[in-house]
């Protein structure tokens, strides 16, 4: 009975049956999952794209330069991110809050661009509705963008954590910071292949 | 029971890269993304060509990323066997429709 009550109080610091820390081993099994949704999307999306019958069609509305600003700003949000991972592995809270704050704000100005782009594909005649392209379009690039979403509440709920339970931040060694890097590792490089696919290759006449 | 009770173990290694590290990284992927930018607006290029370059440039930039910020270099293959499963069965998912629907020809 000792060990059951001790497992559900402290489940990330028990050796398992696997030799992996099950949070983490959950986290890369959700992650391969995400896998399939976005592969599934994208997919969908190299489907439709060029079956649209009326325009507004992609190289009319895609905006490169403004999609590689995002892409850089995401890319800088990982760089944050794995600096907050490095800087709570050597015990520095306050780094890593820092850091944090500069990830979960990178990523809320990933989002502004995609809302401004939203906006423009939309007064250019653009919608969801409007073709097989706006469709497949808005829903792989909206999914990506609520991944966003979560992962800047996800970072913004850790922040505030850090200031409540610092111990238990510490004494995780760093897991809960991991996992929140790993999701956040994740819809990066999914931006990757989302950008060269939809933006870069899709653009070509 | 007492012999049930479990000891904490380290489940962090210290091999993680240094910080400079990983601005070596971000540097190199923004040079990456630079170029892939760049060349985009390069009229003599053929779009078969665009598009090798660009997928080539991708998966570079996915690996970097996995390897070193998701650190999969330095963590048990089990993760990396999770990853490569879900990616194999994604790509399933795009050569099945993609061959079905014809969107390759």
């Amino acid at each position: 009975m000792a060990t059951h009550s001790t497992t559900a109080q402290h489940p990330s610091h028990l050796e398992t049956t696997t030799g992996l820390d099950h949070r983490k081993l959950l986290m890369w099994t959700f992650l391969a999952s995400e896998c399939l949704f976005f592969g599934s999307l994208i997919a969908t999306f190299l489907l439709f794209k060029d079956a649209a019958v009326v325009g507004p069609y992609p190289h009319e509305v895609l905006n490169i330069p403004v999609t590689s600003t995002s892409t850089f700003v995401l890319l800088t949000s990982s760089l944050s991110m794995v600096l907050a991972l490095a800087a709570i592995q050597r015990g520095d809270i306050v780094s890593m809050r820092v850091w944090i704050m500069a990830t979960a704000v990178l990523g809320a100005t990933f989002l502004g661009f995609q809302v401004f782009e939203f906006q423009e594909f939309i007064h250019e005649g653009l919608k969801p509705s409007t073709n097989v392209f706006g469709a497949s379009f808005f829903t792989l690039t909206g999914f990506h963008g609520a991944h966003v979403a979560v992962g800047v509440i996800w970072l913004m709920s850790l922040f505030i954590y850090s200031f409540k339970s610092k111990d238990r931040i510490l004494a995780s060694k760093s897991l809960d910071v991991e996992l929140a890097g790993l999701y956040w590792h994740f819809v990066d490089i999914v931006w990757v292949v989302i950008f060269t696919v939809v933006y870069l290759i899709s653009s070509l006449e | 029971m007492e012999n049930n009770e479990q000891e904490p173990v380290e489940h962090h290694d210290s091999e993680h890269p240094s910080p400079a590290k990983y601005i070596q990284i971000a540097i190199i992927l923004t040079l990456i993304t630079a170029f892939e930018v760049a060349i985009y607006y390069v009229e003599a290029i053929s779009n078969g060509v665009f598009i090798t370059i660009f997928l080539g440039m991708a998966v570079v930039k996915f690996i970097i990323v996995a390897m070193y910020y998701m650190h999969l270099k330095f963590d048990s293959r089990v993760f990396t066997l999770l990853l490569v499963a879900g990616l194999f069965l994604a790509t399933g998912i795009l050569i099945t429709l993609g061959t079905l629907f014809r969107i390759f020809t």
